[in-house]
């Protein structure tokens, strides 16, 4: 049997354990809401920054003239159970058609962007477009809410801005914003070739103030204080707290962290002088490089680890999603009663684990 | 074609298809089961529980969400179990963000968290999410000396000076701890670079921890610990760190057990130990594959030389 045809029938199968999962059991990927129900109304005024502005309190949603609105709050699936239970047909608590799209739409781009790993294909590049679109509207939604608005029209138009959009706003004009204004104006003179010279002049202020503001903070914290750090007695004192034994102190002197810092010292050194090409590495130079490239190595060797750590837990992430948000075959959190047919179904894919279930 | 050929050729979607199983069936069997495995805490992970452990009851706690949905799956069980034990500490709690993305985490988080573990505490008197600043290190060189300047409204647009809370925040130096947890620029790193390191050797130091992503952790482990005083590297320094905080909450909860939720990091830590054993079997057999290979090429350029 050729690949193509094995990774076909892994596919199909994978396909067809999905269909039974959808229909079996209690259902997956159902997200359950809580309405709550908020009103307020006019209370007299108050005074805010020399002026009187309205003032508002809390009351019980229905009140006659009160501002009143509604929001879902997602609340577990069990609760949806147990308020049924309780009252059925009951209407507090109910499904969110759109959070359950959204589960649907997570886990299945989940999946296409997963299929990557078998090879490039249009469902991928859907995805990947996706994403793209969705942080670029994403990204210019908050630019302008969260910046544009509070920081530049806020400045120059502080009345029409409180009263409209940002009430909790400081009405105070600053009219020194223009400059940062006109600058990224400056900026976008890139889009247009007649005009892009222009452009130069703010990256050129972004580039002196970036070095500025960088060159005095490594000085301070990667230079100096790193220096500091290094330079400390090969024999440490053990502190005054510990015991002694779990780390061979000894009259006085603590040899687990004496080991420590010789051999930071001893990396230091090496990894300096390994950099050093002023220097044939011949003799004693290349000797004490040498042990600097064993130092550069189980750097880049916990480097790796670290970053495989990272990767795994972010696919365990997303298994976890699916297993849990979509597919509701497994309930670590306890989000729902126990799904029995869930569990008996996975059961019956994992016949190697007897036993293994709730 | 020999054994150690197939193998040299075998085509790399076996490889990700075993990685697959290796971290979806422990997640399976782990989230039917409920099992566990134990932690023993390291110096990084213990250094930063007893930090936040040693913050009187009111601390003010500065708390950065300087990451996205993207590393979610890694940082926020670190970003929980801060909250739940900031929630213990009855620690007063700022949110913020220089991440646009991490808006909703802060809430999502503070809900679960905070809120689920102590329902009775009040909005801008116990904690304040102050939302996103775009600036980056523009936005810490401000706060090091002009908190409100940066941060003129929370995350609602309530004005910041009208929040209680907010009362004495002058600057970074006027919290007792800072705690950022982070997956790349701006993050723990500039933190250090703008916000801690001009204050060293000036009277009162500014306290940080720190929890980061694995990818991050190796270049800031150089700042632990004076730079930094506590620091919870990936997802294993999560689960050592969540292994801690559980153990304080079941001792002040005697009798009552301990929800699942807050099992989070540890329960991800079966799929990294088949992940990792995994990944220690490929690099076995690639390195073992390759000496072979080298042996056989050797071996065969010697006996057509002989010839």
């Amino acid at each position: 049997m050729n690949q193509k045809k094995t990774w076909t029938i892994i596919l199909v199968l994978a396909a067809v354990l999905l269909a039974i999962r959808s229909f079996t059991g209690p259902g997956m990927a159902k997200v359950f809401v809580e309405d709550q129900r908020f009103a307020f109304k006019q209370a007299g005024e108050k005074e805010v920054d020399g002026a009187m502005k309205p003032a508002f309190e809390a009351v019980a949603p229905g009140t006659e003239g009160a501002i009143e609105w509604t929001t879902e709050s997602e609340v577990p699936p069990r609760a949806y159970y147990a308020a049924e239970a309780a009252s059925p047909g009951q209407s507090a608590i109910h499904l969110s058609t759109s959070r359950t799209i959204g589960v649907w739409v997570a886990a299945l781009l989940t999946l296409f962007i997963f299929s990557f790993l078998y090879r490039d294909n249009p469902l991928y590049k859907f995805a990947e477009a996706t994403i793209v679109g969705v942080s670029a509207a994403y990204w210019g939604i908050v630019g302008f809410w969260d910046t544009l608005m509070p920081k530049l029209f806020g400045a120059i138009v502080p009345a029409i801005v409180t009263a409209n959009f940002m009430p909790g706003l400081k009405e105070e004009y600053n009219f020194w914003i223009l400059v940062p204004a006109a600058l990224g104006i400056m900026l976008l003179c890139r889009l247009n070739r007649s005009v892009a010279a222009v452009s130069v002049i703010p990256l050129a202020f972004i580039v002196g103030t970036t070095s500025g503001l960088k060159f005095v903070s490594y000085v301070e914290s990667d230079l100096l204080a790193q220096t500091a750090s290094t330079m400390k007695p090969l024999l440490v004192a053990a502190p005054a707290l510990a015991t002694g034994a779990a780390d061979g102190t000894a009259n006085g002197l603590s040899l687990g962290l004496s080991i420590k810092q010789a051999l930071i010292f001893v990396g230091v050194v090496s990894g300096l002088v390994y950099f050093f090409f002023s220097v044939e590495h011949k003799g004693i130079v290349g000797k004490t490089a040498r042990v600097g490239i064993w130092y550069l190595m189980i750097t880049f060797g916990a480097a790796f680890g670290f970053t495989v750590m990272g990767r795994i837990a972010l696919f365990a992430a997303r298994c976890e999603f699916i297993f849990d948000d979509w597919l509701w075959l497994i309930d670590p959190t306890e989000k729902r009663v126990v799904v029995e047919a869930a569990v008996a179904s996975v059961n019956a894919l994992l016949p190697v684990l007897p036993g293994v279930g709730l | 074609m020999s054994f150690i050929d197939r193998l040299d050729a075998i085509d790399r979607r076996w490889i990700f298809l075993m990685m697959a199983c290796a971290v979806a069936i422990p997640i399976i069997v782990i989230g039917l089961t409920g099992a566990r495995f134990p932690e023993v805490p390291g110096p990084t992970s213990t250094a930063t529980f007893e930090t936040i452990e040693a913050l009187p009851e009111g601390a003010k706690v500065l708390f950065s969400f300087d990451f996205d949905p993207a590393s979610a799956g890694e940082l926020q069980p670190m970003a929980n179990a801060f909250m739940r034990h900031l929630g213990q500490k009855k620690a007063k709690v700022y949110c913020q963000t220089l991440w646009a993305s991490a808006t909703p985490l802060i809430e999502e988080t503070l809900k679960k968290c905070l809120l689920t573990q102590s329902p009775d505490l009040v909005y801008g008197v116990d904690y304040v999410n102050l939302g996103y600043q775009a600036g980056n290190e523009g936005v810490m060189k401000v706060i090091s000396t002009d908190y409100k300047q940066s941060f003129p409204t929370d995350a609602k647009g309530t004005r910041t000076t009208a929040i209680p809370m907010m009362e004495g925040i002058e600057n970074t130096s006027s919290f007792d701890l800072i705690m950022v947890v982070s997956a790349g620029y701006p993050g723990s790193k500039e933190w250090v670079q703008y916000v801690v390191s001009p204050t060293l050797g000036k009277g009162k130091p500014i306290q940080l921890v720190a929890g980061v992503t694995g990818v991050s952790a190796p270049q800031l482990v150089p700042y632990f610990p004076t730079q930094m005083q506590g620091m919870l590297a990936a997802i294993k320094g999560a689960a050592e760190y969540e292994y801690m905080v559980n153990e304080v909450i079941k001792a002040a909860n005697p009798g009552k057990p301990l929800p699942p939720a807050y099992m989070e990091a540890q329960r991800r830590m079966a799929p990294q130990l088949f992940g990792h054993l995994l990944m220690v079997g490929l690099i076995i057999v690639g390195n073992t594959i390759f000496f072979v290979k080298r042996r056989q090429s050797r071996s065969g350029s010697a006996m057509k030389a002989a010839a």
